[in-house]
């Protein structure tokens, strides 16, 4: 049977080759336990990189206009990108 | 006027950009002994016993004070305890009087335990979720979390993982918890008696402890009650005659306000770092009272209605 891993890849811009500036792991296999604070180094220097690398890209932020009057206001991190990959486990 | 060691203009400046300020050491090692004497031996790990039941005994016979919401901080706390020799360094109270001013008020205060493997059967034993403290807080104003190391912390204890220059982002609490890593972000690795000063916006989280004995970190916050605008050491704000040059520079800019403000974080996206900038600005104005206030030109560029 198949599992799936999740990446998550946060850019510095819209564009897939722009460069990683924060991310995430989540595996269905069980075998890793990925967590918050495990690594300082992004897995991937871009999200080209990670396609060439295997990864599936399923989902990317949308680029939406910025609302009348809160231009300037900053909050969660624009430009993300899901990508998963299938693994075989043992039954 | 206070005769307390203020915080200088290059301090707050930082501050301002990456939003926290760190002392390492500072704490004498009598306080940090009395601290942890104060709070009680932690119980070893039983088989019967959860990790949650573990931190309720703990919680409940520590020797932290229950004290009130909006009590002043200066009353928050027996005289002669470790907290409040901590809080009385000169160094402490200058640092305190600079970011939130006179007569703070207490908010909260909360002894953070993490605890080794040993505790953790049934595999809770993860990392805290990154967030932002309180909910979402859309004021200028700030509040300021102080954190206590009292004994030394390794990597492997997981000390508080934080991320600076994150206080600016309005968010909602954990809603940010599916970012696992941040490039830049900060692992707390200290001797005994550091303190971390923290804007009340930074996102952090407590790191999982892979090591043999329990991690104590204690946390304060409070809130300014009063202004804020031009409490550090003003003998050391260098009058700005210009704006500097941008973009086309020939050398490095020496060492100002400017250039602590001006300076990116390595998890800055590129449109939204420019966003960062002006409203590290924006925050420079508030607590020097100069509404004129610029840096390399964003806001000048902004606020020009010549065309209109």
């Amino acid at each position: 049977m198949t599992r799936q891993k999740v990446l998550v890849l946060y850019l510095a811009n819209s564009a897939l080759d722009a460069p990683t500036v924060a991310w995430a792991v989540y595996d269905g296999t069980g075998e890793t336990r990925p967590m918050a604070g495990d690594t300082d180094t992004p897995p991937y220097r871009t999200g080209v990189d990670a396609l060439k690398d295997g990864w599936r890209l399923f989902q990317a932020s949308q680029i939406l206009p910025h609302q009348r009057g809160a231009e300037f206001d900053v909050s969660y991190l624009k430009y993300e990108f899901f990508f998963e990959r299938l693994v075989e486990v043992a039954v | 006027m206070t005769d307390l060691p203020l915080l200088t203009a290059s301090q707050m400046a930082s501050f301002t950009a990456r939003g926290f300020l760190r002392f390492d050491g500072v704490v004498p090692q009598d306080i940090n002994t009395q601290f942890l004497a104060e709070m009680g031996d932690i119980a070893s790990p039983q088989p019967d016993s959860t990790l949650r039941q573990a931190y309720g005994r703990l919680l409940a016979e520590a020797g932290v004070p229950e004290v009130a919401a909006g009590t002043p901080l200066a009353r928050a706390y027996p005289q002669g305890c470790a907290v409040n020799r901590m809080l009385e360094l000169p160094l402490v109270a200058g640092a305190i009087c600079s970011l939130v001013g006179e007569a703070p008020t207490f908010d909260h205060h909360f002894l953070h335990v993490t605890f080794p493997p040993a505790y953790h059967a049934g595999g809770e034993s993860v990392s805290q979720h990154t967030h932002q403290d309180s909910t979402i807080d859309p004021r200028t104003a700030f509040d300021v979390q102080i954190m206590y190391y009292p004994h030394a912390v390794t990597r492997e204890m997981g000390g508080t993982r934080f991320i600076p220059g994150t206080h600016l982002r309005k968010v909602s609490e954990v809603a940010l918890g599916r970012y696992q890593n941040i490039c830049g972000q900060q692992h707390m690795v200290c001797e005994a008696g550091t303190l971390l000063f923290l804007h009340s916006g930074v996102w952090h989280g407590g790191g999982v402890n892979l090591a043999e004995r329990t991690r104590t970190m204690f946390k304060i916050r409070m809130n300014p009650s009063q202004s804020q605008v031009r409490k550090f050491d003003l003998s050391t704000l260098q009058p700005q005659s210009a704006q500097r040059p941008i973009f086309y520079v020939k050398s490095q800019p020496p060492e100002s306000v400017e250039e602590i403000l001006m300076t990116p974080e390595p998890w800055f996206e590129q449109d939204t770092g420019r966003l960062e900038m002006v409203n590290r600005i924006k925050l420079w104005r508030y607590l020097t009272g100069d509404p004129t206030y610029d840096a390399d030109y964003w806001l000048t560029r902004l606020e020009n209605q010549a065309s209109a």
